[in-house]
């Protein structure tokens, strides 16, 4: 019994894993996959300011309306583009090679990106530009340095600057803190729920069995539940057997 | 019973079968006149986990197989394919991928009880050994199916893995272009080692088949380590042996549900598992001209990777860390021979064994944990140290086992 | 049966029963449980579902008398605006047909009718012979030479020489055992065909 209960302490210790080591400190992104309406509203700004450069590629848009609760025509009329039909997967036109031209990287589709970042690491980028003379679109980001991405929420957010570290000024690896220097049209903390919305919505998008998953897990439990009060009473009728 | 030989030939479809098949002597054999002994408890389980745990790895497997496609422009999409498109296809690749894990979780377990019981000794070496071949056969199954999402980790880390064959001297280079079928990971790697994932779980049902058979021949051991056999009544049964069918058939049915709810537990609330059982990088597409800031192999083959990384280069050869991760594994043959104690069970060695087997256990988690971590010189050289640890259980073992105190061994089974 | 560690005899073998029964009927019912995603699984993907999603046939430009192809499930599917000339023949076909009644259900219950369509204008059909599968060739013309001067329009299928007439009904004497396909569809407008959908209209 005590050598089972020594081997179920070390089966724990991967735990020691999961702490997170090195990076840059991500904020809380609060991720709730029920709240349909964040997710909707999440959808709708990834479709508006995302969409043009970042592919979905593996999600289909009926997929994406039925699970968040979008009517079929406000789904075509706001949702699609182009010739783009309800079953068909969310890629968008834009050559690879645009992408390489422009911002010297293909641009990366955005389908599993809170899977291999993590959500958090998502609403964190999205509210670091901050302003940088030296690179090509005139911002750097805390959580990804010398990101070739330009600011494509700078109308909403506004622009920040870096506050460095005393005596590192100017040196990215030592930006502690951003400072809004010119307002955008959503005060910070309109933006910061915006941002919250669309790292949810990328949430769904990573994995969006994700809810059905866990309830179906609680039925499985529920019934093996079950099958082991039989299992263990036959179990134990046989063994009064044995002495 | 066995030695009964008047009972009337059974009738209807059973006696079809019977005389055509050993339906009912291979029923008596191995289910209900296979006396085992009745104290073997909770480390018993792990064996027949690990054969349902074939079993769903084989079932799942063909499954995805059915809508996998092991081309490097496709596999990564076909994976995200199975995960949204295929009816239910998530839930059947969430059991692969934890019932990977969970396989080698219930293996290590199972191989601790072999070491603790004294399972490896005589007359059982080749049980042990057939188990051991299991083992190599598993590590490379799952090495092979690693690379099949087609990520960056299952790139990476093949490129890593393979690359070492390169260290063998002389044919290295050669060596490791056989491997992969070109001359870096590629298309035509992913396609052969498709192949070979789907292949070797077969041979591997097969090995398990013998390790059955050799294990039936001379019948099962339990926590006190003695010969049940040594000990029988009037009519041949022995006195602490019980039929396994139906007292184990009953008991494994409960082992199997236990699991089931913790296997579902973890499938169904954290198939990631921390990143442990399905890691983030891979669920970025491979590319060749990016690498990981971060690679290591899965958490089962941690151990032998820190070994592999605590050797440092000797004339500038990666080949004696090579050696050493083998050599790792390979010990393991050896363990029957190796161990000169006159008891069997850990629980009658003297305290040099106890502690020599504690001091291996830890050393195999600290290497597995420092196997996941990038490398600095204070974890050098904590796996340098347990590296030693853990081939000094191995190689001290005839000196330790032979110079130690036992404790008296019982005449009958205790609990 | 008794050993020295193992005693049966006082067995509540009933209790056995039960408690074998229910554990072996709860664990089949597991076993059901879990076979359905693996069944399930091998239906048709949501990519399949999408390929075979419902197609628009839009006939505001079609001439009459033409006939237009769009692709549905992988089948070819024909859309022919038939003209009045066209529609008065189909009864004078009826006594060369094997079925002029559509009696076997090749086509949705609103298409059960002489002109075998929802609108006597258009005809919707499936564009593969019911004989061997190839796809017949539109022959319009009323009475051309290689077709006779009893031929009031239909098609002609050139594997095996099978024959129909402008409502996809099948004639005597060809190999072609059946009418043609009508598929299930629906008007979205008066000039938009939807193929493969008609919301239970059937």
């Amino acid at each position: 019994m005590r050598s089972a209960i020594i081997a179920c302490v070390l089966l724990l210790t991967p735990i020691v894993t999961l702490a997170q080591h090195g990076g840059p400190e991500l904020e809380q992104s609060n991720i709730d996959l029920k709240d349909k309406a964040s997710l909707q509203r999440g959808a709708k700004y990834f479709v508006n300011y995302c969409f043009g450069c970042h592919s979905l590629q593996y999600m289909r848009y009926e997929r994406m309306a039925a699970d968040l609760g979008i009517p079929e025509d406000e789904l075509r009329n706001n949702l699609i583009f182009g010739d783009a039909k309800p079953g068909d997967l969310m890629t968008n036109a834009l050559p690879a090679a645009n992408g390489e031209k422009w911002f010297g990287i293909q641009i990366p589709d955005l389908t599993l990106v809170t899977r291999w970042r993590s959500p958090d690491w998502v609403y964190t980028y999205l509210k670091s530009f901050y302003l940088d003379d030296s690179r090509p679109y005139g911002v750097n980001n805390i959580v990804f340095p010398d990101v070739g991405m330009p600011h494509a929420l700078a109308n909403l957010q506004g622009l920040q600057k870096a506050i460095y570290a005393e005596g590192h000024e100017g040196e990215k690896e030592h930006v502690e803190g951003v400072e809004l220097v010119e307002p955008g049209q959503l005060t910070p903390e309109e933006y910061d729920a915006m941002v919250r919305d669309l790292t949810n919505f990328l949430t769904y998008v990573g994995e969006p069995m994700k809810l059905e998953r866990r309830s179906l897990g609680l039925y499985v439990l529920l019934f093996l539940g079950l099958l082991f009060i039989v299992a263990y009473y036959m179990k134990k009728e046989f063994w009064k057997d044995v002495h | 019973m066995s030695t009964d030989t008047a009972q009337p030939a059974p009738g209807g479809l059973l006696g079809w079968f019977d005389k055509r098949f050993p339906v009912i002597s291979v029923w008596n054999e191995h289910l209900a006149e296979y006396y085992a002994p009745k104290n073997m408890g909770f480390w018993s389980f792990f064996g027949s986990l690990a054969l349902v745990v074939l079993v769903l790895q084989i079932v799942t497997g063909i499954w995805l197989a059915m809508s996998y496609k092991p081309s490097a422009t496709e596999a990564f999409a076909s994976v995200e394919y199975i995960m949204r498109d295929v009816n239910w296809g998530w839930l059947i690749r969430y059991m692969h991928s934890t019932g990977a894990s969970f396989f080698f979780i219930l293996v290590y377990l199972h191989m601790f009880r072999g070491l603790m019981w004294g399972s490896y000794k005589k007359p059982r070496e080749l049980l042990w050994i057939i188990g051991v071949i299991i083992y190599l056969a598993m590590m490379a199954t799952a090495f092979f199916g690693y690379l099949l999402p087609w990520g960056q980790m299952s790139y990476w880390g093949a490129q890593v893995i393979v690359n070492l064959f390169s260290a063998v001297p002389g044919i290295g280079e050669d060596l490791s272009v056989w491997v992969r079928g070109d001359y870096v990971i590629s298309d035509a790697t992913l396609n052969r080692f498709f192949a070979l994932h789907f292949l070797i779980p077969f041979i591997l049902a097969a090995l398990v088949f013998l390790h059955i058979v050799a294990l039936h021949r001379v019948g099962s051991t339990n926590p006190d380590g003695i010969e049940i056999k040594e000990k029988k009544d009037d009519k041949g049964i022995p006195l602490d042996g019980i039929p396994f069918h139906p007292y184990y058939t009953v008991k494994d049915t409960v082992g199997v549900v236990v699991f089931a709810a913790i296997f579902a537990a973890v499938m169904f609330y954290a198939p990631d598992f921390g990143g442990l059982f399905l890691e983030p990088p891979n669920f970025q597409p491979a590319d060749p001209l990016k690498t990981p800031a971060h690679i290591a192999p899965v958490w089962y083959f941690t151990p032998y990777y820190a070994m592999l990384r605590a050797v440092p280069p000797i004339a500038a050869s990666q080949f004696p860390g090579v050696v050493v991760m083998f050599a790792a594994i390979l010990i393991m043959f050896f363990l029957p021979w190796l161990d000169r104690s006159p008891v069997r069970s850990i629980r009658y060695k003297g305290n040099l064994s106890r502690g020599f087997l504690a001091a291996f256990v830890v050393s195999f988690v600290v290497l597995a944990y420092l196997g996941t971590q990038p490398a600095s010189d204070l974890y050098t050289l904590l796996a340098q140290i347990f590296t030693v640890v853990y081939f000094s259980f191995f190689l001290l073992m005839p000196i330790y086992t032979k110079l130690e105190k036992t404790k008296p061994v019982p005449e009958r089974v205790t609990t | 049966m008794t050993t020295e560690t193992m005693n049966t005899h006082e067995a509540d073998t009933g209790r056995r029963r039960v408690l074998v029964a229910a554990t072996s009927a709860l664990g089949a019912v597991g076993v059901g449980f879990v076979a359905v995603p693996f069944i399930s699984s091998l239906n048709p993907s949501a990519k399949a579902r999408a390929a075979g999603a419902p197609v628009e046939a839009d006939v505001s430009k079609l001439e009459p008398g033409a006939l237009m192809r769009v692709k549905w499930r992988g089948q070819p599917i024909w859309v022919v605006n038939r003209t009045e000339k066209m529609l008065e023949a189909l009864p004078s076909n009826d006594p060369k047909l094997v079925d002029p009644n559509s009696e076997v259900p090749h086509q949705p219950e609103y298409c059960k009718n002489p002109t075998r369509s929802i609108k006597p204008q258009y005809f919707v059909a499936i564009g593969i012979c019911t004989h061997l599968g190839c796809s017949p060739t539109y022959r319009p013309e009323f009475a051309p030479d290689d077709l006779g001067k009893d031929w009031k329009g239909g098609w002609f299928c050139p594997c095996h020489g099978s024959k129909f007439d402008l409502a996809g009904r099948v004639l005597k004497g060809v190999p072609a055992p059946t009418n043609l396909w009508v598929p299930k569809h629906m008007y979205r407008n008066e000039t938009t065909i939807l193929v493969g959908e008609d919301e239970g209209a059937a």
